[in-house]
């Protein structure tokens, strides 16, 4: 199989309204200046690839719009999946391993402020047995953290300290919409939201797009000084039958690890995709992740969270880490569905 | 001198998705049977039983055409306490959303169970289906679960 690794990674600043830009404005300067960041142009591109969902624009294929913000003539080859980005940059991979592209530029990109973010998440569960119920995605969550304290597997402060930390790191992370120093007493200080979780253990409503360049081996050491190989990658699915799972548990997640081969080397950074607090107690879990490893130094999906942009965002906090040099073999999630229903998890090396 | 007026021609439109989906044998069947106040499951070939009736095993994605009937009380396995109900949500007063394991059932479902209050609910307690009095062959035909 031949090598890939990213070697451009940019981020929109994390605002929870983008006021009257268009998903296309939001796209474009980040695009702009991931690709000015390797000293590339449209022209140079191979394959392109984006995530997002129609739902939150509210109106079939308006994914096609966000091709406004880059170069379309003469025609380019491009691709769209109704999910996170960061599985655009699987299909990305997919290509480069194919010998079919050798540089693709992703992106993915979001309002969800306009809709009731919550709600519209909704929409993507079971159309029989759960959709008329209206279960929205912070009650499932609280569901998942209940069975988690019911079990013993967590407390309330474990939960606290993921929040504090998250968004202690966050302050060093510019773009971050939520950052502070707050004190785990603090935070549990806080009143219900949908008990157990308290709205801080929630990940805010952000707008925003990322984009980011992946490349063959060849034009990867041409373009960048110390890519940041994708070593390993592997995504795996759950039953969308919640009460057929275990929810304290992400067997997907731990099987996506082993294949990706997590455990092969010394991991220095982690970026999880954990949306709720808790979630990212199971991923540490799940991926076995020692207690010195940096688990989300950009503040992660709670202090940030572009829905269809956050899991590309961790592949892009990680691979930033290696190409400057601060991290040597990092961890990249990304999740999407209920609960943690489907995990991809990487492994990038210098 | 004046243009005439064009004739302009309208037409009432009203925009709407006339096709309908079949729920096929399996998810047909149980919505057909909670139309009759009845709940059924299908039955793996290891023996376990699965509710709502699922069409594959989440496990060995056999299909699954054998159907149990199984009773209308259960244990809460997990919840959630929505204090400030969305409008979206079909019970607007406090309540919560649960997976709620039927007797006879090895794997639980997602439903409401209206409590009164977040001190009355916790993990384990048993809990029965509030029937519609109309019931038309969907989830929501059961209204809730109660505490029992």
């Amino acid at each position: 199989m031949r090598e890939a690794a990213i070697i451009g990674y940019t981020q929109s600043a994390q605002r929870r309204y983008a006021g009257a830009a268009n998903e296309s404005e939001l796209i474009m300067p980040v695009v702009r200046e991931v690709m000015q960041s390797v000293g590339v142009s449209q022209k140079d591109i191979d394959f392109t690839c984006s995530g997002s969902c129609d739902y939150f624009q509210g109106a079939a294929f308006a994914f096609v719009e966000g091709l406004n913000a880059v170069a379309t003539a003469p025609p380019i080859r491009e691709s769209h999946v109704e999910m996170d980005a960061a599985w655009a940059l699987y299909e990305c991979l997919l290509k480069i391993w194919s010998g079919e592209a050798d540089l693709c530029l992703v992106y993915g990109f979001s309002k969800s402020s306009p809709g009731e973010l919550r709600s519209v998440l909704t929409l993507q569960l079971d159309p029989y047995y759960q959709v008329p119920l209206w279960p929205d995605a912070i009650s499932l969550a609280a569901l998942q953290a209940r069975a988690m304290l019911d079990a013993g597997i967590i407390s309330e402060r474990d939960m606290a300290e993921v929040v504090a930390r998250s968004r202690r790191a966050a302050l060093a992370n510019p773009k971050a919409q939520l950052s502070g120093e707050s004190s785990v007493e603090e935070l549990l200080a806080q009143p219900g939201f949908v008990s157990p979780l308290r709205r801080h253990d929630c990940a805010p409503i952000t707008d925003g797009a990322s984009a980011l360049l992946v490349a063959s081996a060849e034009t990867a050491r041409r373009l960048c000084a110390r890519p940041a190989w994708i070593r390993g990658i592997d995504h795996r699915m759950e039953t969308g039958m919640l009460g057929a799972r275990d929810l304290t548990r992400s067997p997907s997640a731990r099987y996506a690890g082993a294949r990706a081969g997590v455990s092969a080397g010394a991991v220095d950074v982690a970026e999880l995709h954990a949306p709720f607090s808790h979630q990212e107690i199971i991923l540490r879990r799940e991926l076995g992740l020692a207690d010195g490893v940096s688990i989300n130094p950009s503040g992660g999906a709670l202090a940030g969270n572009v829905m269809m942009a956050a899991g590309l965002d961790r592949f892009g906090h990680v691979a930033t880490r290696i190409m400057q040099g601060e991290a040597g073999r990092g961890v990249a999630h990304a999740t999407s569905g209920a609960c943690l229903q489907q995990n991809l998890v990487a492994v990038l090396e210098a | 001198m004046a243009e005439p007026t064009p004739e302009l021609l309208t037409k009432s439109f009203e925009l709407g998705y006339t096709y309908t989906r079949s729920t096929g044998p399996v998810i047909g069947h149980f919505l057909s049977e909670l139309r009759e106040g009845r709940i059924v499951g299908t039955r793996t070939s290891d023996g376990r039983v699965l509710v709502p009736a699922a069409e594959y095993d989440p496990v060995s994605a056999e299909a699954l055409t054998e159907f149990v009937n199984v009773g209308d009380e259960g244990v809460v396995t997990t919840w959630s306490w929505v204090v400030d109900p969305i409008s979206h949500h079909l019970m607007q007063k406090p309540f919560a959303f649960a997976l709620i394991q039927l007797d006879g059932a090895d794997v639980a479902m997602l439903h409401m169970v209206d409590a009164g209050s977040e001190s009355a609910m916790r993990s384990g307690m048993r809990v029965r289906a509030r029937w519609a009095a109309e019931r038309r062959g969907s989830i929501t035909d059961i209204i809730c679960f109660e505490p029992t």
